[in-house]
């Protein structure tokens, strides 16, 4: 290759003159994301819980209370400037609990996320880029799921495999795949036709080249928002199987079932499932307010007015 | 119309018998032993055996299929190992209860989520609309089971207002069945004492169910909402004078609701099978509850039964959303 007339770019701006239309894009993203001050505060709250979570053995209170320790001498004392959320019934630091139980709930909901990411788009890319029969089966196959409620499958799924993390992660794994596939599929059908396509099969690329290096990617984007929407849920469903007694396994902390035990408490010591499940709600809250921000960013109709 | 109908009739026996493999499949390929569980820690080995072989269980898995489904067309739900009683009935009994909770919280569902649409839309991007959207994430974001605690905690145990959990006072004599709906049929019986009672056991657990439907409203009304005002129609019914309060409550709602009537379909059959959280937590006697506790117990038919039964209502709902949907939109064809 021949050396450029134009003078030496420095690799910075050169990559920036490479990728304008992509930074414009960014900027402009940016810009009406900030507009929507709901979604900015969750952007705030998940960097925040994010770095609650890997932080969290560093400075939660009373470490030694997260595992099974017992200290009958503070059951159930009410919340207090030792214990900010009060202590359980065996007189561990519930604040300690809940914070460290944010670690199990994102590293839990983030490979369920994973899992049912790579069975969902899997599925979709092959129903979608090759149609006929295949398609049918597979979209048969995702429709039986979507139509039946998940949590109901995942409640039933994991009571018969048995209690632990292992078995509930499994569980919901298996009823969250089906969203991502009808994503993908959806999307699939439409890009196979486009002229790019035609392009790299003209080449000679494999199948797989087609759909793993040229469609795929343009497909992140839109799975990664409804990541980002799901992650709350994935959390909230994780926390429903440990309340019912099928999910995470004590003495682990699990904001499920913490609220789970504090029932029997209650009403005299209620700050023991108020507090897990106000946490957890703010939780969810963050990453639903985020992904409803991310999703208006993506949605063609919505515009911003000034 | 009828061609529509007939495919789609058709699909449904497939999706059914999809469901009934996955459950089965799942259901089956569990460790643990059924049995032994019902028989509890004393029975004896050849007791086990001797129920083993009564129940099939020593059967080939397809064989064992195949004798459930025989039963199942002939109208046999099967046998609980752990209630010691007919599955099919007890289904009925059961769905009742949810039918009748689904009812009353999609109602409130609506009667809440479509005049917070309506405002958020009207004043996009100001006060309103934040808080109806915050109300909407809210709402969806609530964990149930803690938030039904919580309204145990205040309305029943703090202020006494209503009953802690449960479907009926246990004290008063349970009211004639007719529909198995308890409003109804105590309305029927013209028993207004026991109408009231059920109402008061309704309240918190159709408030927590209702959240969901309030929140999914909502954001699909809006979204319509503000697509539809663009549209010219409403342009040329400005141009023409026409005030605003007649564009919003005339034209713009009979355009926006259709998809979510669409909507109720789904959010119907995804409460009836997703109320088992709160029917767990608040001890209302539903199909969710039911199913948990069999799956609790690895009782393995009432599992196959409850599965198949919201399946079979979740498709049958969905069907009569989608020619509802083309009745209400001419412009959808039937194909």
């Amino acid at each position: 290759m021949t050396t450029l007339s134009s003078p030496p770019l420095s690799r910075w701006s050169r990559w920036k003159a490479d990728h304008a239309s992509q930074i414009t894009d960014l900027r402009r993203g940016i810009y009406r994301f900030s507009r929507n001050r709901l979604s900015v505060i969750g952007l705030t709250l998940v960097i925040l819980l994010l770095i609650i979570a890997i932080t969290a053995p560093l400075w939660v209170p009373y470490p030694g209370d997260v595992t099974g320790s017992i200290n009958m001498a503070e059951r159930l004392k009410p919340p207090s400037a030792e214990h900010l959320f009060g202590t359980d019934d065996a007189g561990r630091d519930v604040f300690s609990r809940t914070i460290m139980a944010t670690r199990t709930s994102f590293q839990v909901g983030v490979i369920i996320l994973v899992v049912a990411i790579t069975i969902g788009v899997t599925l979709g890319a092959i129903a979608g880029y090759f149609g006929g029969w295949v398609n049918q089966v597979i979209m048969r196959l995702t429709d039986i799921m979507l139509t039946f409620p998940g949590i109901f499958l995942a409640l039933a799924i994991s009571a018969a495999l048995g209690r632990g993390v292992l078995n509930a992660m499994l569980a919901l794994s298996i009823t969250w795949w089906p969203g991502y596939c009808r994503l993908v599929e959806a999307q699939m059908l439409k890009m196979r036709e486009e002229d790019f396509v035609a392009g790299a099969r003209a080449i000679g690329a494999s199948n797989t080249r087609i759909i793993f290096r040229h469609i795929l990617p343009n497909l992140l984007t839109a799975i990664i928002i409804k990541a980002s929407m799901d992650f709350g849920f994935a959390v909230l469903n994780l926390a429903a199987l440990g309340f019912i007694g099928v999910g995470v396994l004590p003495p682990e902390p699990d904001w499920g079932s913490m609220i789970s035990a504090g029932r029997r408490f209650i009403p005299g010591s209620w700050w023991y499932s108020t507090f897990p499940g106000l946490f957890m709600f703010v939780t969810v809250l963050a990453f639903n307010l985020l992904g409803d921000g991310l999703r208006d960013l993506l949605d063609p109709n919505s515009t911003v007015r000034s | 119309m009828l061609r529509f109908l007939a495919r789609r009739l058709l699909i449904i026996p497939l999706i059914l018998l999809g469901l009934s493999i996955v459950t089965f499949t799942v259901s089956r390929l569990v460790p643990g032993d059924p049995v032994k569980l019902a028989a509890g820690p004393q029975a004896r080995p050849e007791q086990i055996i001797k129920l083993t072989e009564e129940f099939g269980l020593d059967r080939p898995l397809p064989e064992q299929y195949f004798m459930y489904m025989t039963g199942l067309l002939q109208g046999n739900w099967g046998y609980s190992i752990s209630t010691k009683r007919e599955v099919g009935p007890d289904l009925v009994t059961y769905f009742a209860a949810t039918l009748e909770l689904t009812i009353v919280s999609t109602l409130i569902g609506l009667a809440v989520g479509i005049p917070l649409a309506v405002v958020s839309a009207r004043w996009r991007d100001r006060w309103p609309d934040h808080f109806s959207r915050f109300i909407s994430i809210g709402a969806v974001s609530v964990p149930v089971f803690w938030i039904a605690i919580v309204l145990q905690i205040v309305l029943a145990q703090n202020l006494r207002l209503l009953p802690v959990s449960g479907r009926f006072d246990p004290r008063m004599s349970y009211p004639e069945t007719y529909t198995g709906l308890l409003l109804l049929d105590t309305l029927i019986g013209g028993n207004i004492p026991a109408f009231l009672t059920t109402l008061r056991y309704l309240i918190i657990p159709a408030l927590c169910q209702s959240l969901l439907v309030i929140a999914l409203v909502t954001r699909q009304l809006r979204g319509d909402l503000l697509d539809i005002v663009r549209k010219d129609f409403v342009l040329v019914a400005r141009a023409n004078g026409i005030p605003e309060r007649v564009i919003w409550t005339r034209y713009l709602m009979k355009n926006a609701l259709i998809a979510t009537v669409s909507m109720m379909g789904f959010l119907i059959g995804f409460q009836l099978g997703g109320a088992v959280l709160i029917e767990y937590v608040l001890d209302w006697p539903g199909i969710g509850q039911y199913a948990l506790k069999a799956a609790l117990q690895l009782d393995f038919q009432p599992i196959m039964g409850s599965t198949l039964f919201i399946g079979c209502v979740v498709v049958l709902v969905n069907l009569i959303t989608d020619l509802l949907y083309r009745v209400i939109d001419p412009r959808i064809g039937l194909s």
